[in-house]
């Protein structure tokens, strides 16, 4: 009996097209749905207060008018460009931390006991809400904060350091202390599962501990690294609550231009918006994705 | 009338307020009151308006429990264009109208079942203070509190027996300042781009109000003279957003804010000094004992008004409670309340008489308070003395000289207000 019956298989396949249906159902209901609902209503012409069928390209020429002059950047290219730093200034430092403090507990930390203790430790910030762990850097980083208290009492400034808050800093920050979460634990997922003998083996063989850094640990590390960095780089390219409260409301983002659109009821051209907001996470996401290939890692 | 035995303390106010209307609504309510259940109301707004005081003293005075949906400024119009099932009483600002009217989502209300209706200040009804016309730019009150019918989708131009909303509370807004830290005298709108503030001055963001902040402070430098600041050609929005841009650029602002407790913070904290703000944002500012000022300045106030709405599909039970607690509200208790507060009532008799006369001095005619001015909950507001910033009533709402709006270029106007924010 080496090979299955015949019967068996394309019941075996039945059975597994109802084990997925229900997952199936809801990611169809509630992600391609709502999706195709998006991309079908960028296409509608624009009213104030009304939605009507229709199409037309004029919402995505408006979002890319003066596109073409590059000596001055358009708003839409401005703000792309603009959230696209902020995802690639917090995913270098998400993924230097989330490595440094992941590599730590995975190799360092010797007891299973300790390692759980400690990880539990770095979820607490996340017991409580989004918002509230931000608004708590005002009264640290501000004008007349604790920071500024502290350099002017020690007499390293004059004045108070104005970028401290409200800054493009002040946002790197936030997402920083808000996302390395989400980097650490697909890293230190990945790490525990590389075989201590590899190390061992390194280390006999007279690698260097950055050798076995660099030429073990960090490609086979690379699934944890790849799932944290899509994480970090989709929600950052998505955020507009972070840039909103830390930014002081003058620093734009493309999450933040969808929402002014959206409350002002100018739902087709913020479904444009959206659409070309997809588009170019799952370009990133593509590209991510053929440095490693995900489905082989995992 | 079997209410009177259920709630015996609010039965006489209860039935003095039926008798204008009792055939409606005494065959609307009466089955409620002997099946002791009592409508929930729905109250979407923001939630600046939505005190808690205020829904338990209605609910003690006539046991009809008021239900707080809070959102935005914005959302509040989203959610009557897109979901006008999901409240059954809105409480927003005039000019949002010019947005949700043409859906025929608000059924016009019936001031036939108003008692007060024939009281609610000229200010909405004729755009008059004692008698004098105030500023009409943008989008004033008269301009669209009236519809042709109960049921219409356009404004009437003239006085019919149809509101759009019931006007709650109004004001006039100006600059806030943090006296101490400016340590002199400011008089003028274009103070908010001086230089001399760079970086410790903050402005509105919401759009549709921020901007004509911002047409107040154009042309109080003088840059330009706008035909109506509520309702811009294309060319003035952009001007007024290059104005806006330039200032960004060389670093005027601190932040940009959006959310009441945003400015009060901001302010509170010292981060800026001169901005854009609410009166009761003033007011909560100094009730953390912080020196703060709601300058009345030269060039006037850009003034706003929000009123109570009706869904066009409320109906029966819920309509009569909808119905009962606007009658309730401009009944004298809730007006007195918010005139504490720095707002002022849409009927100004019915609040006067639940106001001490000292308050009454000191918040409406602009005389130095008689003894401490106390907030609702209580909180010192104002030593004995002082007199309330603007003066009295008609010394501040007269100094009108635009209100909120929605223009007419009001998606290009979002779209030029973005590149300010992006800029």
């Amino acid at each position: 009996m080496n090979t299955p019956a015949p019967s068996s298989r394309p019941l075996h396949a039945i059975k597994a097209w109802w084990q997925a249906a229900p997952f199936a159902l809801v990611f169809l209901f509630f992600f391609i749905a709502p999706l195709l609902l998006v991309a079908a209503v960028s296409f509608w012409p624009s009213s104030e207060y009304e939605l009507i069928p229709g199409f037309t390209v004029q919402n995505y020429a408006t979002l890319f008018e003066g596109c073409s002059n590059l000596a001055d950047p358009c708003l839409a290219l401005r703000t792309y460009w603009s959230t696209l730093q902020f995802s690639l200034m917090a995913w270098g430092a998400t993924l230097v931390l989330g490595f440094a403090i992941a590599y730590f507990l995975a190799f360092h930390v010797r007891s299973t006991a300790m390692q759980t203790a400690l990880f539990v430790l770095c979820t607490i910030p996340f017991w409580t809400s989004n918002v509230i762990r931000m608004i708590s850097w005002v009264p640290l980083l501000g004008r007349n904060g604790l920071v500024n208290d502290f350099l002017l009492g020690i007499g390293l400034v004059q004045e108070p350091v104005e970028w401290l808050l409200f800054s493009r800093f002040s946002v790197v920050l936030a997402f920083v202390h808000l996302y390395t979460m989400f980097m650490l634990v697909p890293i230190f997922n990945s790490m525990m599962r590389i075989d201590r003998s590899l190390l061992e083996a390194a280390d006999d063989a007279g690698a260097s501990g950055w050798q076995t850094l660099w030429n073990v640990i960090v490609p086979l590390s690379r699934t944890g690294i790849l799932v944290g960095s899509i994480f970090v780089l989709t929600i950052v390219m998505g955020d507009f609550v972070t840039v909103g409260v830390m930014g002081g409301q003058q620093i734009a983002s493309v999450g933040k231009m969808i929402q002014v659109q959206t409350s002002y009821l100018q739902f087709p051209l913020a479904a444009a918006n959206a659409v070309v907001l997809l588009a170019v996470v799952l370009m990133i996401v593509v590209a991510l994705n053929r440095l490693v290939d995900l489905r082989k890692e995992l | 009338m079997s209410d009177t035995t259920d709630h015996p303390s609010a039965g006489l106010k209860r039935r003095s307020l039926l008798t204008g209307t009792a055939g409606i609504l005494a065959s609307g309510l009466a089955p409620a009151v002997h099946a002791q259940e009592k409508p929930v109301l729905r109250y979407l707004g923001t939630a600046v308006n939505q005190d808690k005081a205020i829904a338990e003293k209605f609910k003690a005075d006539t046991g009809i429990t008021i239900q707080y949906v809070a959102v935005t400024t914005d959302d509040v119009t989203k959610r009557a264009v897109t979901a006008p099932n999901s409240f059954d009483l809105i409480d927003t600002e005039f000019f949002s109208l010019k947005k949700i009217v043409p859906t025929g989502n608000l059924k016009g209300i019936d001031t036939k079942r108003i008692k007060n209706a024939d009281k609610i200040t000229s200010l909405f009804t004729t755009g008059t203070i004692a008698g004098k016309a105030v500023g009409d730019q943008g989008t004033a009150p008269k301009k669209v509190i009236f519809l042709e019918g109960e049921k219409s989708k356009v404004f009437a131009k003239s006085p019919t027996q149809f509101m759009s909303l019931i006007p709650t509370v109004y004001n006039a807004d100006t600059l806030g300042i943090r006296p101490d830290l400016i340590k002199r005298p400011i008089e003028s709108w274009a103070e908010l781009l001086n230089p001399e503030f760079k970086g410790k001055t903050a402005i509105l963001n919401i759009p549709s109000i921020g901007i004509m902040d911002a047409a107040m402070v154009v042309e109080a430098k003088g840059i330009h003279k706008y035909a109506d600041k509520g309702n811009m050609t294309k060319a003035e929005i952009d001007l007024t957003i290059k104005t806006l841009i330039e200032a960004k650029r060389a670093g005027q602002f601190r932040a940009l804010w959006k959310d009441f407790n945003e400015s009060v913070n901001l302010m509170a904290s010292g981060e800026v000094v001169i901005q854009s703000m609410w009166s009761p944002a003033v007011t909560a500012v100094r009730t953390k004992g912080i020196a703060c000022n709601f300058q009345p300045l030269k060039e006037g106030y850009r003034a706003w008004a929000a009123g109570f709405g009706l869904p066009a599909t409320i109906a029966g039970k819920k309509q009569d409670a909808a119905y009962e607690f606007i009658n309730w509200f401009l009944d004298g208790w809730a007006g007195a309340y918010l005139n504490r507060q720095g707002y002022y009532s849409a009927v100004l008799d019915t609040a006067k008489t639940k106001m001490e006369a000292y308050e009454w001095a000191y918040w409406m005619e602009g005389k130095p308070a008689a003894q401490d001015i106390k907030s609702p909950n209580g909180d010192l507001l104002a030593k004995a003395g002082s007199v309330r910033d603007g003066g009295s009533y008609e010394q501040r709402m007269g100094g009108i000289a635009c209100w909120n709006a929605v223009m007419d270029e009001n998606e290009y106007m979002v779209r030029k207000w973005n590149e300010f924010v992006a800029a």
